[in-house]
């Protein structure tokens, strides 16, 4: 644990030109992972600048365009919570609930959900190799305890996961997260924020140094009608995912006319396979073609040993999440499964 | 340093503070507040939870510097010997302890829940107390007693 100086910034332009100026300074929002990386000697930042009060980040409002603005330093609690998250886009909201606890998510950042570190164990021992944490050291997870690991998107490199229930729901809702640098503002698609580890694990996603989330954008459909989180863990509530589904469905009937299904707990980012999406267009929405659709989502999945069950467990609560979005109304508090 | 302000239990303290010492160091070391405690400093168990701001937080991973002006409620602010809080008179009803550690963060934590009026069913109750361990496992007490002063009635 290292000595930081501590910094408030009054606005935006203030906060990145702070950072500019210090490469080894950090945003710091909520904190929870933060102060707690900090804690395990996993970062040392020489400063923390403080963005809680820049004043461009804190309400959740409506677009023009029909959609919803969540503020970056807006609380995720305050967020779930929020009437126009909890009326129009109730996948958001349940998603939130199943993360962390009451006590984080009052303090945790929207923002900083976004850019929270792996909980991969070779990450957090700061005596092992980690490519994440020292690039080219190597990575210990591939060959030893690895049942919370990556079976999709993996590489030589890194098989972490990336540890969000909140992001999981922003994919399939198709977000974008507005940002500001030294070089202007722009907006990046929730896909293509998270990246794959490939040979650079020590990236999680594709901010430029120093960029600051100021908003999360969400389109204007929500999806309200036929949706659930279902999120599956070693304990009952308060645990990471081993696998978590969140699934968005549009119906005519009983035909699907849009699908939406992201997956947590199995990858470097929120997985989403277009071809599943596709395919179950026009279908029926029943347990068959959502097996179907199962099937396309894991495909080319590859296991580590101590994560192997993942596998057949992905399918299993994809289907079963699909199910339970024809009938929101079954699903249970911490995006249990059904009885 | 950097000066802090911070309004504990009614109190305001004026606290010159290093910017890496927690709000749960600062409450513990410098206001002498021990009951408030730190099980795992790493926001895993929920032993430091406080009120602060009407919000329950964990204060291990809480930076004091950054909660400057804030209002805060400990254990200590809730009741004493003579007057107990509600909370603290229903975990003693239900017996909802063994060694004592976790207490301070449960009943905060369960004050911040009865505050938020999120959870209806003893399911919802459970599942929203999530974040305080206990090791001892007393959390059918711990759940009984909240249940009992959220259905009693007498929670202000």
């Amino acid at each position: 644990m290292n000595n930081f100086e501590y910094l408030q910034a009054a606005d935006a332009d203030q906060a990145i030109n702070l950072r500019d100026k210090d490469i080894n300074a950090q945003y710091l929002a909520g904190g929870t992972n933060l102060v707690d990386l900090w804690k395990y000697n996993l970062t040392h930042p020489a400063a923390l600048i403080d963005i809680n009060h820049i004043g461009i980040n804190n309400t959740i409002t409506e677009n023009p365009d029909g959609g919803v603005r969540l503020g970056a330093a807006v609380r995720n609690a305050d967020t779930a919570y929020h009437p126009l998250v909890e009326e129009r886009y109730p996948l958001l909201s349940k998603a939130i609930l199943a993360g962390a606890s009451a006590q984080i998510r009052n303090m945790a950042s929207n923002g900083g959900n976004l850019l929270q570190r792996t909980r991969c164990y070779y990450f957090y021992d700061d005596q092992v190799p980690c490519n994440k944490r020292i690039p080219g050291s190597g990575c210990p997870a591939k060959t030893g305890y690895n049942r919370i690991h990556a079976i999709l998107g993996t590489s030589d490199s890194c098989i972490a996961v990336f540890p969000s229930d909140m992001c999981i729901a922003l994919s399939a809702l198709n977000a974008r997260v507005n940002v500001i640098g030294l070089d202007g503002e722009r907006s990046i698609d929730f896909a293509d924020f998270h990246r794959l580890p490939g040979d650079a694990p020590e990236l999680d996603n594709n901010l430029k140094t120093g960029e600051l989330i100021t908003s999360i954008d969400l389109p204007e459909n929500g999806f309200k009608d036929h949706y659930s989180y279902l999120k599956l863990r070693d304990r009952h509530s308060y645990a990471f995912a081993l696998v978590s589904v969140a699934t968005a469905l549009k119906l005519d009937g009983k035909l699907i006319t849009e699908a939406r299904i992201a997956l947590g707990g199995v990858a470097h980012k929120p997985w989403r396979v277009a071809e599943a999406e596709d395919f179950l267009i026009n279908k029926e929405a029943n347990r068959e073609n959502f097996s179907a659709a199962a099937e396309l989502i894991v495909q080319g999945a590859k296991g580590y040993g101590d994560n192997d069950f993942k596998i057949a467990l992905a399918k299993k609560a994809i289907v079963r999440n699909c199910m339970m979005a024809l009938d929101p109304s079954s699903q249970q508090p911490g995006a249990q499964p059904s009885a | 340093m950097a000066k802090t302000i911070l309004t504990v239990n009614g109190i305001r303290h004026e606290l010159d503070l290093s910017p890496w010492v927690s709000l749960l160091d600062a409450l513990r070391d410098r206001l002498l507040l021990t009951g408030t405690k730190k099980g795992c400093d790493h926001g895993q168990c929920g032993a430091c939870t406080i009120i602060c701001d009407d919000k329950r937080i964990l204060s291990c991973l809480s930076l004091a510097v950054a909660k400057n002006g804030s209002e805060i409620t400990t254990i200590e602010g809730l009741g004493d010997d003579d007057n107990l809080h509600p909370l603290q008179q229903a975990f003693i009803d239900h017996d909802a302890f063994q060694c004592g550690y976790c207490t301070p963060g449960q009943i905060c934590s369960a004050v911040g829940m009865l505050k938020e009026n999120r959870a209806t069913t003893r399911d919802e109750v459970s599942e929203l107390m999530s974040g305080n361990l206990c090791r001892c496992g007393a959390n059918k007490g711990i759940i009984d007693a909240i249940m009992q002063v959220k259905d009693g009635g007498h929670y202000e």
